[in-house]
């Protein structure tokens, strides 16, 4: 598989995915009014990198914001890691937030108790 | 008509206003009142909390006009840019307030009422548990629109969705929704 490098807008985030490596980031801002169209590419390479995972992947998170819209698609990307997950393959999710984000950690919490894989929250201290 | 859409704006632009808007609510627009509020934002030294919880809330209210309101209203007779809507954001004390307007169809009142009520009735974590069971549940609509935008304002501002309806005709009403944040 090929690795993919998308950089960020004002509304989108910058995806990294290196299959090779077994890493997947996704930073910046999220608050496009469609969401669909932007994580489908996503989606659809994750479907086939769940074909022949690395033993282990890292997914590193650190988003600024993110809209309804997102958090719809963010959760279809994180049950295809959990699709993974489920087949014996390991998955680490890096949830970052900022210091005082309480709303950004909460949003990691929710996740976590939606999906069957250990989050680790990450707190960025200036 | 009963409900006065100049006297409603030149009201609502009264008091320590940051931004006020009125007419077509696109991508662009709301690009712009986002960038605008951010560079104020940053310049009164709010807290960064605040601030965050600001814009988050003004995404997902500028993002519920784009996703519902509708490109034209048939049988209103004032001259509306299409996607009319009406934004205007205060800022009262330490606090600040999110107004949104937009007109509506006198059928889809009840829905919305309900939904608003329903949500003013939670508490936080009833709230939480709405948002995650919505999320969890619900099909993104193919316009990207979800059915969370109201409960997440609700969450992130912690405070009740203050509504009114005004009415305009018998196909429409003004809908008014306040956030305090």
């Amino acid at each position: 598989m090929e690795p993919i490098s998308i950089e960020s807008t004002p509304k989108t985030p910058s995806i990294k995915f290196l299959p090779e490596e077994g890493v997947i980031e996704i930073r910046g801002r999220s608050i496009p009014e469609n969401s669909i169209e932007f994580y489908k590419p996503l989606v659809d390479w994750l479907e086939v990198y769940a074909k022949d995972p690395l033993q282990k992947t890292q997914v590193n998170i650190q988003l600024e914001y993110f809209n309804t819209s997102s958090s719809k698609c963010i959760l279809d990307v994180f049950k295809k890691l959990e699709a993974i997950h489920k087949s014996k393959h390991d998955i680490v999710i890096n949830w970052f937030y900022e210091e005082d984000d309480e709303d950004m950690l909460e949003a990691g919490e929710d996740y976590e108790s939606i999906i069957r894989i250990p989050f680790k929250m990450v707190e960025i201290v200036d | 008509m009963s409900f006065n859409l100049r006297e409603y704006y030149t009201e609502l632009s009264k008091g320590d206003v940051i931004l006020a808007y009125k007419g077509s609510i696109t991508s662009e627009l709301i690009n712009d009142v986002l960038e605008a509020i951010e560079t104020k934002l940053e310049e009164t030294n709010t807290d960064s909390r605040l601030r965050k919880k600001i814009y988050n809330v003004l995404v997902e209210s500028l993002q519920n006009l784009f996703h519902h309101i509708e490109p034209h209203h048939e049988g209103i007779t004032e001259d509306l840019d299409p996607k009319f809507g009406v934004v205007v954001i205060e800022h009262e004390g330490d606090s600040y307030k999110v107004t949104t307007g937009n007109f509506v169809q006198v059928k889809r009142i009840k829905f919305l009422k309900e939904k608003i009520d329903k949500i003013n009735s939670l508490t936080k974590d009833e709230l939480k548990d709405m948002y995650k069971f919505i999320l969890n549940h619900q099909r993104l609509s193919p316009k990207g629109g979800g059915g969370l935008g109201l409960v997440d304002i609700a969450r992130k501002s912690g405070n009740k969705l203050e509504y009114a309806f005004y009415n305009y005709n018998d196909n429409y009403y003004f809908f008014n929704l306040t956030i305090n944040v």
